[in-house]
């Protein structure tokens, strides 16, 4: 059974016992244990289910390219499925429930899947579930759907914080191994500013465990004087629990620090994310151990090799009393000998080789460990946990030679270097025929904006693979990333280790090398996702031959580990099935992150309040405070009405509509977009900008103006002042401020650089009011201080001076066909302004209205609105703006364009109002049909309506659409279905309903 | 005429001696013997001289016209060509949302046809392509969106497309993660088409490409087309990195290489190509049974059979031809989904990736004959042309077999030229 061994491990406080919970049993451990290394200490070998198969798994790894034990974890608003208990880190009350079983662990239904195995080989479903054909989407898939998936999905809003920190640095060094430590060192010692990080909470890495001499010293104490000389050094910086993410383009680094984690009570954010700039990268990631693929290399025992030595050495955990190790390598004779060491029982290395002779080889037979050469395991024995192995030759198809009783199985396929970083942003890989890995390939790196390399590999994660070779280049690579980063790098030598003869390895990618097709199809690639060695080699058979095909077709390497460990191994598999190289195969594409990191961390602190902020007018408050229905336009909440104690919200737009057309109305109209055009060029400028001719309007005057795209579509509208000669203040829509803005820069940035204007978006400057109805003049005359008779400013004209004592711009223009005026104050008097109004309005019947009302207002007047009566694909000329399109300018935005055949089509759409025989309400986006369908069976349509509303002014449905020939055939009557297909018989009027001769705004 | 027919029976006839049918039977037959008796889904062949159609391009387009060449037109001399692995570009990228809600008539055409299309392909192909009509619902989360979506209702209404105008109640009903009243953009309804939902990307390309195979069609794999051959204003054939080809007629369906491809043929499309990013959580047990797409926010999510939510979002910024996005656009998408489903904030991002769209200036398809006789093509579907496929292919075949096909009428090249654009942006600002 696996337990705590008597020697607490290098990482373990034994004086600091805490409890925590699996599947609600209360358990022990130490401070310092991960989960797993508690689970296991615990004797918890079955931890979790497999994905499709709902096979028993147990922990194979120690880090975080373990697939198996994964975990719904916590309650309530930190609860989070799929929790990897080898990178968890253990704290008092951690509460973890095992996944993907019901009803139990132990006993899960879905098991029955295993049994069924032979029927559901890789891409069984693209074969089967066809007929009859309802049955996909009612029976097979929700049974698919249910079996799948693993952890439980969260319900509650997440109760936790996440932040975003943003850093710039000469040289990131990813990983805190010996690599790592000695890049960051030669790298900070050249005087570049430096960031190493490193994702567990330990440094040093796998050297901690694997041992080694440093100059002459045992590597641990090379690895405490390193990370001191790094503390001494004021331009690197060192963060633990920090991973490198993944790399994109121009140095840009992205880094996943679980701050709190590992103390959830703690206060401050969960995650911090980090965006990096750096110069250059250096990734000393290390390298992932290899799985063997055997018959029942998944049972809950099996575990890669250098686990099982990471669990005694860190963590004092015998996972159990026999170990048999089973390699084609040197290295995993550390396990045998650290397992001997712990004094557990070895009962045989089974190596795969014909023989080997390195030092750890020799140390292993001094030991008196029990060596057999050419051996290959036939069958793992047992089911929840392993009992035992058969032994083979590897040569053969697996005749059992005999067995051993047993209850960890150590293995270990060689290693590969983690790669992912290096080739997130395109670095290449080549094979390495003699360690069978693939490593960077430093003539092809990723490059920078200047074409430069920016990212280098160093130690093990470059191929190197022992201690004095990794010293070596991890000193030359933070030595270049320095120096390509501009600093000059001092000459100290690196660090030598001692140096070890190891006998080469030898690839084995099948155990035994013929194993049958019952034995394939229990050698297991991809632990999570159930994929054997039998599913590579039916689909290279079905001709799924191109990696990412297999990878596909059995879903290999998709699981949540992303192939961390079987990646190589169904390459080499299927390389072998197709009778071609596995670098010919080629791999996968790495992508970004390099282990799973939290929405919650992408997201950041912008949640709730502070997702895209609201923007605020001056009087935005007040608003709120007197029954404003928010009605989100752009990034602002704007008044849809001011609903009253007992209305409903169409009952205050039918007030506010009566009110302002008797007697006076209040709008704030401070989301309007106010752009400055300033300059010499600026006339001509907007000449271009506007169909209208806007160079000849006289300073003191307005002119309404049409914004069109370069296809000539209608873009947005508003009125332009000229302010002097050389100063247009343009209005643009509450939704066009930034947009017509960022329009103008465009074409001021790439095409017209040299004309002598700038443009500033002034909108938040000002808080601007719409004082509209029969009383708006009384109400300004009484707050008094400036002239604002029909003679001293006349319609579309305007004039600065002070009303009631504040400064301000008065503007005489109207989009409701009252008497009106648009009032600009500082935004900081805005709220004083808009008091004052409403003060002095009481004798008028003052009252303020929101968009609703503005629409219906403007509508009454046959006024377009962009977003209504355009959408994009209309041109002026379809809502009758003509006039508004100068003829006497050779050029503007869209003028081109509107030349073109199907523009000046007399067949476009046209504007007209529509008025409902029955006074009802037109139904929002109706269109307008004719008889018979088009060539594809649609119903011809020959119109459709714009805007529609119900006027309070005139108690009944008004609207307003674009209908075929529609101004030549006023009175004639339509059909608008609705969607039920009922039609409303509609008769086409003239757009403008309301006082037609303007009689109302000219006083 | 009667000829032709004659071929068409006479191949159908073929083709079930030929191929070995996929059935629950014939796993069970094939599981008897460890499945030692499945045959290659496609033929490998090295490309013949010549062919009467080649097609550039074995992504689900080019595979679905091949396709429809030979079962409607009973056109099988035909070559796909593909300089990678079939089905390897977006095709095998795009997060397989399919609807057919479009608010203009020729959209709403070629995609309900798409639509009705994969409601069969999984019985026409014989390969079960998941089809899963889950439902997928557009969130008006604005006024204008609203208006958008009740104006686009009324559109499919005549259109043929079942689509309705849904209350934020019956929101919440279809999708109980959903959180309707966000502080910033609260849900106020949305445009529910209850037969949209996904499909599995990977099957349409392999099933489309086993039944093209079978019908006696060469899919040549990693062969790059370099050249378009010509003589006297006609296509010849084409360069490749496994010799030239001759052909009567090309179709050029290469999505964010279509740029590349007009160039050897020496016309110009108005096409820009951007990447755009997908990204997908964890695995977690069912939770959502509908897709949702977001607009305001711009965001769309679905979940995968596998357990995965399956996020997309925005186009990136700039040109480029790089299949990898940027990670602020990332940011953007989950920050915005996260808003909406607050519980997405505990799941992990398992993996993010891009491909290249293929973006016309009114975000519409072309396919269309080009200044090149005998040449046509096929492009512009940018972020949106999973869902098409099928109706795609079958307009495509007919344009190339017959001239002209009224669904694909309307996105010929020449309408750059009269302004007479298909902008979809107008109801929604993304085309998922
Ligand atoms: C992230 C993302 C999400 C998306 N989400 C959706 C969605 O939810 N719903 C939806 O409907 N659509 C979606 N799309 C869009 C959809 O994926 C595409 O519109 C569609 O797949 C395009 O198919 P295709 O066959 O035209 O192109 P591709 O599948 O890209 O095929 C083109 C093929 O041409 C080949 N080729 C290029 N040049 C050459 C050459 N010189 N010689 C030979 N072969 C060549 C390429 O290798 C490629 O295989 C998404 C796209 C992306 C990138």
């Amino acid at each position: 059974m696996s337990t705590r061994l008597p020697n607490a491990g290098r990482l373990i406080d034994a004086s600091k016992q805490i409890e925590f919970s699996f599947n609600g049993k209360r358990l022990k451990g130490y401070e310092g244990d991960t989960l797993a290394s508690a689970l296991l200490a615990n004797d918890q070998m079955l931890v979790g289910r497999s994905f499709k198969y709902h096979r028993p798994r147990g922990i194979v790894a120690s880090g975080a390219e373990e697939p198996n034990a994964l975990m719904n974890m916590g309650e309530g608003g930190q609860f989070e499925p799929n929790q990897r208990a080898t990178t968890t880190e253990l704290f008092d009350g951690l509460a973890a429930k095992s996944q993907n079983h019901w009803p139990s662990l132990d006993f899960d239904v879905g098991a029955i899947n295993t049994h069924l195995a032979r029927f559901l080989p890789a891409g069984f479903y693209y074969k089967m579930f066809i007929h009859p054909r309802p049955f996909w989407k009612h029976v097979y898939e929700p049974i698919i759907r249910k079996s799948a998936g693993l952890g439980r999905a969260p319900k509650d809003r997440d109760q936790d914080r996440y932040e975003h920190f943003y850093t710039f640095v000469d040289v990131l060094v990813v990983g805190g191994g010996v690599a790592g430590l000695q890049a960051a060192l030669a790298a900070g010692q050249s005087g570049a500013n430096v960031l190493l990080i490193e994702q567990t909470a330990d440094w040093g890495g796998r050297a901690q465990v694997d041992g080694g001499e440093v100059d002459g010293k045992p590597v641990a104490d090379w690895i405490a004087s390193t990370l001191k000389a790094l503390d001494d050094l004021p331009n690197v910086t060192r963060r633990d629990r920090l991973m490198g993410a993944g790399v994109y383009d121009h140095g840009y680094a992205l880094g996943y620090e679980r701050v709190n984690d590992h103390t959830p009570s703690n206060a401050g954010p969960r995650h911090r994310l980090w965006r990096i700039r750096a110069k250059q990268i250096v990734t000393a990631t290390g390298a992932i151990e290899r799985p063997l693929s055997f018959a029942g290399n998944d049972i809950p025992g099996v575990m890669l090799a250098s686990a099982v030595r990471d669990y005694a050495v860190n963590f004092g955990v015998s996972v159990g009393d026999r170990t048999v190790v089973v390699t084609n390598n040197d290295d995993a004779y550390l396990t045998a000998i650290a397992m001997k060491n712990a004094g557990l029982d070895v009962p045989a290395i089974l190596d795969a080789r014909a023989s080997a002779n390195g030092d750890l080889v020799q140390q292993a037979i001094d030991m008196g460990i029990r060596l057999e050469f050419g051996r290959a395991i036939a069958a793992v024995k047992g089911g929840k946990r392993v009992t035992g192995v058969k032994v083979c030759a590897q040569i053969g198809e697996g005749a059992v030679l005999s067995e051993i009783d047993c209850e960890v199985v150590a293995m270990s396929g060689g290693w590969s270097p983690v790669v992912h970083l290096w080739s997130h942003c395109g670095g290449k890989l080549n094979w390495d025929v003699e360690q069978q890995m693939f490593r960077p390939d430093a003539t092809r790196p990723p490059t920078s904006h200047d074409g430069e390399a920016m990212v280098t590999v160093a130690g093990i994660a470059n191929g190197y693979l022992d201690l004095n070779n990794v010293l070596q280049d991890a000193d030359q690579a933070g030595k270049n990333a320095a120096k390509a980063a501009g600093s000059k790098p001092k000459t100290a030598k690196a660090p030598t280790a001692s140096e070890a003869t190891i006998s080469p390895m030898e690839p084995v990618w099948l155990m035994p090398q013929g194993a049958p097709i019952k034995k394939r199809m229990k050698a297991w690639l991809d632990f999570q996702n159930d994929v054997k060695v039998s599913d590579v080699q039916l689909a290279a058979q079905e001709g799924y031959e191109s990696v990412e095909h297999t990878k596909r077709y059995t879903t290999l390497g998709m699981a949540t580990d992303q192939g961390k460990l079987s990646n190589i191994n169904g390459l080499a598999v299927l390389s072998k099935a197709l009778n071609a190289d596995i670098p010919q195969v080629g791999t996968t594409t790495f992508r970004p992150p390099y282990t799973p990191i939290s929405m919650g961390a992408i997201a950041g602190e912008a949640r709730g309040k502070v997702f895209q902020p609201l923007r605020r007018t001056p009087i935005h408050d007040w608003n709120m405070a007197n029954g404003a229905d928010p009605e989100p336009v752009g990034q602002w909440h704007r008044p849809f009405a001011y609903v009253e104690q007992g209305e409903t919200v169409h009952e205050a737009v039918n007030r506010e509509v009566l009110n302002t057309r008797q007697n006076l109305g209040l709008l704030d109209a401070s989301t309007l977009g106010k752009i400055i055009v300033k300059g010499p060029d600026a006339g001509k400028f907007l000449d271009m900008m506007y169909t209208n001719m806007m160079s000849s309007l006289k300073p003191g005057k307005c002119r309404y103006g049409l914004v069109c795209t370069e296809n000539g579509f209608l873009m947005d509208d508003g009125v332009v002042a000229r302010i002097d000669d050389d100063t247009y203040l343009c209005h643009t829509t509450t939704g066009g401020a930034d947009r017509i803005h960022a329009h103008m820069e465009e074409w001021l940035q790439t095409e017209w650089w040299d004309w002598k204007v700038y443009t500033a978006n002034v909108t938040e400057q000002f808080a601007q009011i719409a004082v509209v109805g029969p009383n708006a003049r009384k109400v300004l005359e009484k707050l008094g201080g400036m002239d604002v008779s029909k003679e001293a400013l006349p319609f579309m004209t305007w004039a600065d001076g002070i009303i009631g004592g504040f400064d301000c711009r008065a503007y005489r223009i109207s989009f409701s066909g009252e008497l009106s005026y648009e009032i600009a104050v500082p935004a900081s008097q805005g709220q004083a302004f808009w008091d004052a109004l409403i003060e002095a309005g009481q004798e008028f019947g003052v009252m303020p209205y929101g968009t609703e009302t503005l629409h219906i207002l403007r509508a009454e007047k046959g006024f377009i609105m962009i977003g209504d009566e355009s959408d994009g694909t209309v041109i002026p000329q379809d809502l009758n703006l003509q006039w508004a399109i100068s003829k006497k300018k050779e050029d503007f935005l869209g003028k081109r364009a509107q030349l073109r055949s199907h523009m000046a089509d007399p067949d476009r759409w046209k504007l007209v109002g529509l008025e409902t025989l029955d006074g009802s309400v037109l139904p929002d986006g109706a269109y307008v049909v004719a008889d018979g369908t088009n060539a594809n069976g649609q119903r011809n349509m020959i119109g459709r309506v714009t805007s529609t509303y119900y006027s309070a002014t005139l108690d009944r449905g008004i609207a307003m659409g674009l209908v075929l020939h529609g101004p030549d055939r006023m009175g004639e009557v339509l059909d608008i279905p609705k969607t039920d297909g009922t039609i409303i018989k509609t008769r086409i009027v003239d757009p403008v309903i309301y006082d037609k001769d303007g009689e109302k705004q000219n006083v | 005429m009667a000829q032709k027919d004659a071929k068409v029976q006479d191949l159908s006839q073929e083709s079930v001696m030929f191929m070995k049918r996929y059935s629950a039977f014939a796993v069970a037959r094939e599981a008897a013997r460890y499945h030692s008796g499945w045959e290659r889904a496609w033929r490998s062949p090295m490309p013949k001289k010549s062919y009467d159609v080649i097609i550039v391009g074995a992504g689900g387009h080019g595979l679905a016209t091949a396709y429809y060449l030979g079962k409607n037109h009973g056109i099988t001399n035909v070559a796909v060509i593909e300089k990678g692995w079939l089905g390897g570009g977006n095709t095998g990228r795009n997060t397989t949302i399919i609807r057919s809600n479009y608010l203009q008539d020729p959209s709403a055409a070629i995609f309900e046809k798409a639509r009705s299309l994969y409601e069969t392909m999984s019985q026409d192909l014989n390969y079960n392509v998941m089809f899963s009509p889950r439902g997928v619902m557009m969130l008006a989360q604005t006024q204008s969106e609203i208006r958008g979506y009740l104006r686009t209702a009324q559109a499919n209404a005549l259109q043929g497309v079942k689509t309705e105008f849904i209350t934020p109640a019956r929101v919440k009903e279809l999708c109980p993660i959903i959180e309707l009243s966000g502080p910033r953009y609260p849900v106020l309804g949305a445009l529910w088409q209850e037969r949209g939902g996904t499909a599995r990307h990977d099957a349409v390309a392999w099933g489309y490409a086993r039944a093209c195979s079978d019908m006696g069609m060469d899919i040549i794999q990693q062969c790059e087309v370099t050249g378009v051959d010509q003589a006297d204003g006609q296509v010849t054939g084409v360069k490749t990195t496994k010799g030239d080809i001759a052909c009567k007629k090309l179709g050029v369906v290469v999505a964010g290489h279509s740029g590349v491809l007009a160039d050897m043929a020496g016309f110009r499309l108005p096409v820009e190509s951007i990447a755009l990013q997908a990204l997908v959580s964890e695995p977690i047990k069912p939770c959502m049974d509908v897709v949702i797409m977001a607009n305001t926010v711009h965001g769309y999510l679905s979940q995968s059979d596998k357990g995965e939510m399956v996020i997309g979002g925005g186009t990136d910024g700039f040109n480029n031809y790089t299949q990898r996005g940027s990670f602020h656009h990332a940011e953007e998408t989950v920050r915005a989904l996260v808003e909406t489903f607050p519980m997405l904030s505990r799941l992990k991002m398992l993996r993010q990736w891009g491909g290249i769209v293929d973006m016309t200036g009114d975000r519409s398809p072309i396919l269309s004959s080009t200044p090149l006789g005998g040449c046509f093509i096929n492009c512009g579907w940018g972020t949106g042309g999973f869902k098409s496929i099928p109706g795609s292919g079958w307009g495509m075949a007919e344009l190339m077999a017959k001239g002209s096909s009224p669904l694909t009428d309307a996105f010929g090249l020449n309408r750059f030229a009269e302004g007479r654009f298909i902008d979809e942006s107008v109801a929604a600002g993304v085309a998922h």
